[in-house]
């Protein structure tokens, strides 16, 4: 096994994981606001509204991300939208992730009891504050675990970015392995810098949830003091 | 040049049996190493369950298209060389396992304890109990999410094309290839995927609401 080919080539590596990681982070980031802003459509405005954003959706959750992928890259230019590789990834990856976090979302607003948006105006609070304090922090915390994962599994499926060519952690791989012939070891070094990219991922978000949703591990606390299982 | 017809719509479509039968042999090699991590998860051995805690985590923290690359490039590093069907098998078959083993190990947790507890006076041996005890339920418990898993299955066998093998998303690439007309062929290879996948998402979400139901009883 010779890995110094590899890694002597690890400014390349380097570009590939910033880019996997802007890649990750913008879709997330662009995602997240699109999602709340379906599931804020589907509750607010009329049916017709609900039956879009659902279909939507449903829509996305059931192809693949590749077709979707494909789909704006190779069949967009034919109606005359024009994009390159990584706009078209940028565009895929926020789309499918809004999906699925429009459902995520969606679970954790409709687990809010509807007597705790009656209690809050009970209290006097304006309509944005029940919104913020009464449905939006509470199911946002509820669902952070769920929304988490699938935070992780974007930045997973950012790797299939590299069929439209975009440089990358495994599109850089794949150069890297044309240019050393050293197949193995190549995807040995990448699957492990995912492997450690994913963990940190996951950590971080860890770590942001305890920051934006204190007062739920309080809860969690509490209840966990008082033996009940959550 | 070449254009989108019956005859190409008709390759793609034949195309999609691949997809499928991909699906149902990654999903039956994939259960069995599943079941078996998910009971190991499970056991009062510590290095086993550490050992099985430690490759569903790495296998779920790594993108399915680096799990094909490594059973890809790797066997044939010692010299094994597979065809592209059995590479994509295998790939997926791995990347099944440590999915359902997670959602598995998690269905025979919500057994209650209590049932381990009666089953384990009534003098059943641990085999006995998983036999006839906790499995039976476990498997009515684990059926919504392992559906649901099915779907992101049937998704992820459209990134196996990469090492050549022609399926469904394969088939679709090949036509673009020569007709260049790719909005109208993804639109029917989307369409397809979609006519195996959102049949069962709604099968997973029914199957939830009937469990939930008798649950509740």
């Amino acid at each position: 096994m010779l890995f110094q080919d590899v890694i002597s080539r690890w400014p390349m590596i380097l570009n590939g994981v910033m880019l996997t990681i802007l890649l990750s982070f913008v879709a997330i980031g662009l995602g997240l606001v699109l999602a709340t802003l379906m599931t804020a459509l589907r509750s607010l405005a009329g049916s017709w509204a609900g039956y879009i954003v659902d279909a939507y959706v449903e829509l996305m959750r059931n192809t693949p991300f590749l077709v979707q992928l494909f789909m704006i890259f190779f069949g967009l230019p034919q109606i005359g939208i024009r994009m390159n590789g990584l706009e078209a990834s940028l565009l895929a990856m926020t789309l499918n992730l809004a999906a699925y976090a429009t459902e995520i979302i969606r679970a954790g607003v409709d687990s809010i009891h509807k007597s705790q948006v009656e209690a809050g105006m009970a209290l006097a609070m304006t309509k944005r504050q029940v919104l913020q304090y009464v449905i939006l922090q509470p199911a946002f915390a509820r669902v952070w675990p769920a929304l988490s994962s699938q935070f992780v599994l974007m930045m997973l499926a950012s790797s299939i970015c590299s069929f439209v060519s975009v440089q990358e952690l495994s599109g850089t791989a794949a150069i890297i392995e044309q240019d050393t012939f050293r197949s193995f070891e190549t995807y040995i070094i990448v699957t492990i810098i995912y492997l450690v990219l994913a963990l940190s991922l996951k950590l971080f978000l860890n770590w942001l949830g305890r920051k934006l949703f204190p007062q739920v591990s309080g809860l969690a606390r509490l209840t966990e003091a008082h033996g009940e299982a959550a | 040049m070449q254009t989108f017809g019956w005859p190409e719509a008709y390759f793609i479509l034949r195309a999609a049996s691949w997809t499928l039968a991909l699906t149902a042999i990654a999903f039956f090699i994939g259960s069995i190493i599943g079941g078996i991590f998910a009971i190991m998860r499970l056991s009062r051995v510590k290095a086993l369950r550490r050992f099985a805690a430690g490759y569903i985590l790495v296998i779920q923290s790594i993108p399915v298209l680096m799990v094909l690359f490594m059973s890809y490039y790797g066997l044939s590093a010692i010299g094994i060389e597979l065809p592209p069907f059995f590479a994509a098998s295998a790939s997926l078959s791995i990347y099944v396992s440590a999915y359902l083993a997670e959602i598995w190990r998690g269905s025979i947790e919500s057994v209650p304890r209590q049932q381990w507890e009666a089953s384990a006076s009534l003098a059943l041996t641990t085999t006995q109990q998983y036999r006839y005890i906790i499995l039976p339920q476990a498997i009515r418990i684990s059926l919504p999410p392992t559906v649901g898993f099915l779907v992101q299955l049937v998704k992820n066998t459209s990134i196996v094309q990469v090492v050549g093998f022609v399926d469904l998303m394969r088939a679709g690439m090949l036509v673009n290839n020569a007709t260049y007309q790719a909005f109208q062929i993804f639109t029917l290879v989307g369409a397809i995927y979609f006519a195996i996948c959102f049949p069962l998402s709604r099968l997973s979400r029914h199957l939830e609401k009937v469990m939930n139901a008798s649950r509740s009883h």
